[in-house]
Order: structure tokens, then sequence, then C-alpha cells
């Protein structure tokens, strides 16, 4: 502690360096932030809600549909505790640029399977009873600014209504909220009756998208998984069922070759951070070699130059980072706004903790070469500027 | 003894000292509007001041202390290097993104033309949510504005698409694969396909042929090889290359293949129009026929859409990483200049002493930063070509399937990185190249 005027002093030697280089520290960290926090999203939520939950696709692909007159089969295997069903509707509000996922679901046992979509008591009742009822996430109400009672249109790009309509229509009865913060993207969906929307289409009627199922025991899921499909095997719509969690990887991984491409993206951008700072501190250090070897003519050891001059790339790093984080995060719903909510992205608390190990990282890697030079100064050639 | 400093004196030379940094800010200004909105006037602008180098004596000047500050770079690796790299390092970023998106955008724009149409039924968004009944297709290949072959048949084909789960080859985990049902005439709508390897699919029996793309990124699709539609084993018989979006499906016959999924519907009729501007008329026709409900676009307008979004975000992305990567190394170049600035304040007093004046000090350490910018722009460029230039990405299309594409890194993208080296090199210069000029000679000359 007794050092710490000796590392402001240091710090405030060169006020404009000293503020150039926290302020490319804290681009390059502003940069990390936003690029962890969409690698993690890509990645899936890691989140113990729905451990116990598996979906049943078509084996032959996503867009397949599967019999409605399966559920009773997949509900009667051994392990089943409870199953519901959902199908892809992809209608859209007014602009194809406001696509938000809706779904066809069997109200009752779609809430019970999703206890984190917490909805008022009156406006579950509402959901239940109304035919023609939807209930939308509170996000997804936000941005359009649905209340309660208002009708939605949704002009349907697969699923033409029968009627002749241009579009199916919607009454709003419920507002549902996630359960727990980080469950948010779960609020930019809208769900309605599958009873409306089977009886309303054209084609494919007596078919689900998918079921969702929930096992008794969530150890025995693979051995339930397998025991769904087997019954499926060689009949002509075949199953696969997996985790919920792989489930949802799969898209990510549809996607492609982006979090690759976001790695490779950090990378260059560290690999630049690590020169940029690494130099400055060098420099720093090699134009105070006169100073340092004063210090220790006066009767400091070698240790503790060195974790004077360790200390000063550590402080600039870990303040420069902060910065550049704390920018993230007030960046990041600003841009998911300023998206329509296509990369509402939030930081994580893993996102933190990733950056400031590498605040630590880096600091002691640009720190280390210069401290061990200080330390290894000889004071006669230091002093004669050798 | 000095005379006593007078109020208004006190301002005035506060004003003189801070009058260049507001000039400098003004230039940086201006520099960049230009930059933007005229480049080929900055070049105009650049011949100029090359000749002012050459020809007038204050230019001499400036070439000659430039030439000793990088006769010096050398002597100062570490330090310059930082300049080199940091920027390398944004404009490789930056061509990189920007490559992946041209690269997309060229891959399905490639698919589309002026004089061929696609129709769907109405308000589908993408082939596969479309739906068009037998009868439909009937009508619409029938409709006016197609043209027709030499035994007068309409040039249209109503195709099927559906989408079949193959692993990746890089994952190994198993990713949609567009396949496409066509009929005779899709050879003549979409002349750019050619079969590289094998042979066409025959008609009536399950048989495929792989785009080079699919190919590439999806693993037991060789010639051969077995893939399974509907629990139906296919077989690949050929490979075909068409320089766009198709690449990235397999192709088999429409009938046989709606056959295999129970379907007796088609997603879509492609349809080759006699000139671009019938499609008016093909459009009038259908829209009148009460028994279709159908939309008929270009083909060029539809693969522009599909391809719009996904390049938007790319782009913006790549431009928003670039932003911020900037500002770090114009930091660095900052830092890098006003210590090297300050490490020769001695020489740069001695020239002024000598009677050169500042403006050939503020171009020499402008060139010199300029210099090293543009190395760094060459070096980020180059980097970005040698690395990603036919780099083969995939991504899910808007037909719910992988769309295969490649980075394609164009003159006009490596010139766009050297206008940003430029740009970062020029606000990293400008400030250290005042002080430089500013600085007292007669501290300076002090100064150890």
């Amino acid at each position: 502690m007794k050092y710490l005027p000796l590392l402001f002093a240091a710090l405030m030697r060169k006020k404009t360096r000293t503020l150039l280089t926290l302020l490319s520290v804290a681009a390059a960290f502003a940069l990390f932030g936003m690029l962890d926090a969409v690698r993690v999203a890509f990645n899936a939520p890691q989140s113990v809600i729905g451990i116990d939950r598996l979906i049943t696709s078509s084996r032959l692909s996503l867009i397949q549909p599967l019999r409605y007159a399966d559920l009773a089969r997949i509900q009667s295997t051994p392990g089943v505790k409870a199953v519901t069903h959902a199908s892809w509707f992809g209608g859209i509000y007014q602009d194809p640029k406001n696509f938000f996922p809706n779904f066809p679901v069997e109200p009752q046992s779609y809430l019970d399977m999703y206890p984190e979509l917490v909805l008022p008591q009156a406006q579950r009742q509402a959901f239940l009873k109304t035919r023609t009822g939807a209930i939308a996430g509170q996000a997804l109400a936000d941005l359009h600014g649905w209340k309660v009672g208002d009708r939605i249109p949704l002009r349907p790009t697969i699923y033409p209504n029968r009627d002749g309509g241009e579009v199916w229509t919607f009454d709003l009865v419920g507002i549902f909220e996630a359960a727990q913060p980080e469950l948010r993207a779960s609020e930019k969906q809208m769900l309605f009756h599958h009873t409306y929307f089977d009886e309303g289409r054209e084609i494919g009627q007596g078919t689900v998208g998918w079921y969702i199922v929930r096992v008794e025991d969530a150890s025995q899921a693979d051995r339930v998984a397998q025991a769904i499909d087997r019954q499926f095997a060689n009949s002509a719509f075949e199953t696969r069922t997996q985790s919920e969690r792989e489930f949802q990887l799969s898209f990510a991984k549809q996607i492609g070759d982006i979090g690759l491409i976001v790695t490779a993206i950090m990378a260059a951008v560290f690999f630049t951070l690590v020169l940029l700072t690494g130099n400055t501190m060098a420099q720093s250090i090699r134009e105070r070699i006169p100073e340092l070897a004063v210090l220790k003519t006066l009767g400091f050891t070698n240790r503790a130059v060195l974790l004077l001059v360790m200390a000063e790339a550590l402080v600039l790093l870990l303040l420069g980072g902060l910065i550049g984080l704390v920018l993230a995060t007030l960046a990041l719903p600003v841009i998911g706004e300023a998206s329509s909510g296509q990369l509402d992205v939030a930081m994580r608390p893993e996102s933190w903790l990733l950056g400031l190990g590498l605040m630590a990282t880096i600091g002691i890697l640009v720190g280390l070469p210069p401290a061990l030079k200080a330390m290894r100064l000889g004071i006669v050639d230091a002093l004669a500027g050798r | 003894m000095s005379e006593r400093p007078t109020a208004s004196g006190v301002a005035l030379a506060q004003l003189r000292s801070t009058l260049p940094t507001v000039a400098a800010g003004l230039a940086v200004a201006a520099f960049f509007g230009i930059w933007i909105l005229a480049p080929t006037l900055v070049i105009a602008l650049a011949l100029v001041f090359v000749g002012w180098l050459v020809l007038t004596r204050t230019g001499r000047q400036a070439l000659a202390v430039a030439r000793v500050g990088l006769s010096t770079v050398p002597e100062r690796l570490g330090a310059t290097s930082v300049v080199v790299v940091g920027i390398a390092g944004v404009v490789g970023v930056l061509v990189a993104l920007q490559a992946m998106a041209t690269g997309f955008e060229a891959t399905l724009t490639g698919a589309g033309s002026d004089d061929t149409a696609l129709v769907l039924r109405a308000a589908a968004n993408a082939e596969l949510s479309s739906a068009l009944d037998r009868p439909s297709t009937t009508l619409i290949i029938q409709a006016p504005g197609i043209k027709r072959d030499a035994n007068d048949r309409p040039i249209a084909a109503a195709e099927v698409v559906v989408v079949a789960s193959v692993p990746k080859r890089t994952t190994g985990t198993d990713a949609n694969l567009e396949v496409r049902g066509v009929g005779p005439a899709a050879w003549l709508v979409r002349p750019q396909v050619r079969i590289v390897e094998g042979r066409r699919f025959r008609p009536g029996l399950r048989e495929l042929i792989v785009g080079q793309g699919a190919l590439q990124q999806f693993s037991g699709v060789e010639i051969g090889d077995s893939i399974v539609l509907n629990n139906q084993d296919w077989r690949i018989v050929g490979v075909f290359a068409s320089g766009d979006t198709h690449e990235s499906e397999v192709w088999g016959d429409a009938e046989s293949i709606a056959a295999a999924y129970r379907s007796n519907g088609f997603q879509s009729v492609a349809v080759r129009l006699t000139e671009p501007a019938a499609i008016e008329r093909l459009r009038a026709a259908l829209s009148a026929d009460p028994r279709l409900r159908v939309e008929v676009e270009t083909t060029r307008a539809y693969y522009g859409k599909q391809s719009e979004r996904l390049t938007r975000v790319i782009r913006a992305v790549g431009i928003g990483v670039a932003v911020m990567m900037a500002l770090g190394a114009v930091f660095g170049a900052l830092n890098t200049m006003y210590a090297a600035v300050a490490s020769r304040a001695r020489e740069i007093a001695t020239l002024r002493a000598l009677g050169f004046t500042g403006l050939p000090v503020v171009v020499a350490v402008m060139l010199e930063t300029m210099a090293l910018a543009c190395a760094g722009g060459i070096l980020g460029a180059g980097i970005a070509w040698a690395l990603f230039h036919g780099f083969t990405v995939s991504t899910l299309g808007s037909n719910f399937s992988q769309v295969v594409f490649q980075f394609q890194v164009t003159p006009e993208l490596l010139i766009r990185g050297l206008q940003w080296a430029l740009g970062i090199g020029f606000i990293g210069g400008i400030f250290p190249a005042l002080r430089a000029a500013r600085l007292p000679v007669t501290t300076a000359l002090r100064e150890s």
C-alpha cells in the first residue's frame, strides 16, 4: 500500500500516454465484451431449467411434420411424465423485418411444460378459454406496443387460412414474462391455440411440428429418448428425440461457422492489443531506467521494483478493461434496440469472468518482460544511462 | 526581464496555442468528409501534394526531413511495428468481414437475372414456405410472357423444394441440405448449370446430382453414394457447377421427389421470360386469374431480397468491429508518434534552428506516419486476402437449408482497407506532427 503514491506518480508521468493506452485497452475490451456476448448467445442458454425436457422431431428434417395421432404412443412410453406439442407457423406481423417466432400450441399442457413462462392467473384462464386467443412475451409486446385486448393480425407464409383471408387474426389475452432474466429470449415469442390453427389451415391438418416430452427422471433421459425413437423406427414418420439443449444447439450449428469467425476476430484483436500495450510498457520503462536505478540505490529490493512495474501494467489493463466491459454492457441494449431485437444479447457473468481473466493474463504478459528487465538492472550502468 | 503579461496578451497566447489543435480537428473532419465523398478528389490532391514535394523548396525540405525520419525506423522497430501491426489488424478484420458479406451476396444474386422469374404462392417469403397444386402450375406454365422453345413449348419448370438432413464434413452433425426437384425445362431456365462430373439424373429414377458447394460441405454425397430422402435411398450420379447458390443444392427429378414425399404439389414455378419487360404481362395475367393466388418476381429481385438481410447484418457488424479496433489503433499510433517526436525533439529543434520552418517538419512527421500506416494497410489486406480469399463457409439460408458461399476479397475491398489505414494514419500523425512543429526551439535543444 505504501507504494501506491509511487505507482500513481509513474502512471501520471506521461499523462497523454497513459490516457491513450488506457483508451486503446478500453476499446479492445469493449469489443471483446460484445463479441463474447454473441458467442455465449450462440452456445445456447445453459440453464438448469429444461434438463428433464426432450424434443421429439422428425428424423428426416426439422421441417417434416409428425402425426398428431402419435401423441398417445409417446405419452405411454415408460418414463414419460408429460407430453405437449408445438408447430412452426412463420406468420409475419406487418413487415418481414419484424420477424419473431410464433407457434400454435396446446395451451394447458404447453404452459405446464414451460413453467418459466410466467403469466397472471386471470390471463392464463383467458388464454385457455379463448379459441382465437394468443399470448406474447413482454419483450415482444413492448417492441410492438401491444396491450392485452389488442387484435394481432399475422400474415401467413406457409399456412393460408381456408376462409380465404390474407391474414390470421389473434386476440391478445395475456402477456407473459420469463421467470429468470437469462431466459429473456423466450419473451420474444407468441403462442396461440393449435385447434384454431389446425381447423383453419388448408394443408397439413392432423400434424404437429414437434413434441416436447418431460421425463420422470432426468438421469434416464437418454434411455427414454431411445425408447421413443425405437417405436417409430422404420415407419413413415421416424423421429429423433434429443434434449432441449441439443435441439437448440443444432439450430445454432446450422447458422454455421459464425462462432469460428467470431473467435478469429477476437484472436486478431487480442494479438494487436498485447502488442500495443506491451510495447508502450517497454518504452515507458526504457525511459525511466535512471529513475529505477535511483530507487534501487535508495534501497528498494529487486522484488519491489519488479512488483512496481508489474503493478503498473496490471492497473492499466484492469482499469482500461473494466471501462471497456462497462461500455459494452451499456452499448449492447442500444444495439439490440437498433437492430429491432435481432441482435439482442446481454453481457453474462461468464463474459465478465473471462474478461477479468484476460485482463490479468495480458497484464502479466506485457508487464513481465519490462519488469524483469527493471529487476536485473545493474545500478551503476543504469545510473550512467548505459 | 520579460514584460508583464497583459490580460489580452494571455488570451491571445492561449488562442494561439489552441488554434492549431482546433485547426487540426477541422482538418481531420474535412479530410474524412472528402475521403468518403470524393476519393478521386483525394487522389488529385495527393498528386498536387507530390508535385509540391518534388518541385518546391519547402517540399524538398519536407522530403529530406522525412527521409531522415524513415531511415531511423529500423532502429525503432518495436515502436513502429505497433503502428503497422495495429493498423494491419484493423484492415484485416474489416476486409475479411466485408469479404464474407460480398461473397454471400454474390452467390445469391448470381443466381438471379432479369429474364427469368419465379412464381410462388402469395405471401410466401421463400420457396420452402410456398405451395402450388398441380392445376395451378399447369395454368402458370401456359401464361403469356413466357418464352417458348423450338417445339413451341413454354420454357417453365414446376419445382419441388425439400430439405434433407445430411451430416456436414466439418462438424459431423446433421445440417439441412436443400433438395430441388426439377423438370426437363429447368436446364433451359437455368443454362448456367452444367455437369462437371458424372452425368445428369434420369427422370423417373431415384437419382440425384450434387452441386459443387454441397459436395464440399456435406459428407456422403460423392458420386456413387446414397442419401436418404423420406426413407428411400437416392443415388448420386453426377456433380454440377453453376457459380451461384444452386451449387449448395442437390437436384433430382421433380415428379420422383414429389412422389417420394407423397405430395402432389410443387413449391414454385421457374420460367424464362420472352424479354425482361414481359414480367409485367405475366404478373397481370396471373393476378387476373381468379383460380390463382400467386406472386411473381424476377429471380434477380427474389435472390436480392434473400441475400439482403444477412448481407446487411454482416456488413454492419464488420464496420462496427472495425470502428472499435480503429479507435484502439489510433490511440496506439498516437502513442507511438508522440514518443517518436519526443525522442527526436532535439533533432527537430536543431533543424528548426538551422532555419527549417514548421511546415516541412509537420509534413515530414505526417509522411512518416502515413508510410507506416500504408505498410500496415497492405499487410492487413494481404493477410486477409491470403487467408480468406476463396475460403468456403456455409450458413442457414432462407429455405432453411445450408447456403454455401466463398469469401470474396475484391480489389474494391482492398482499396477500402487501404483507405481506412491511411485515415487512421492521418489522425495518428497529425497531432504529434503539430506538437513537433510547435515545440519551442530553445527548450527542445536543452532536452536530453
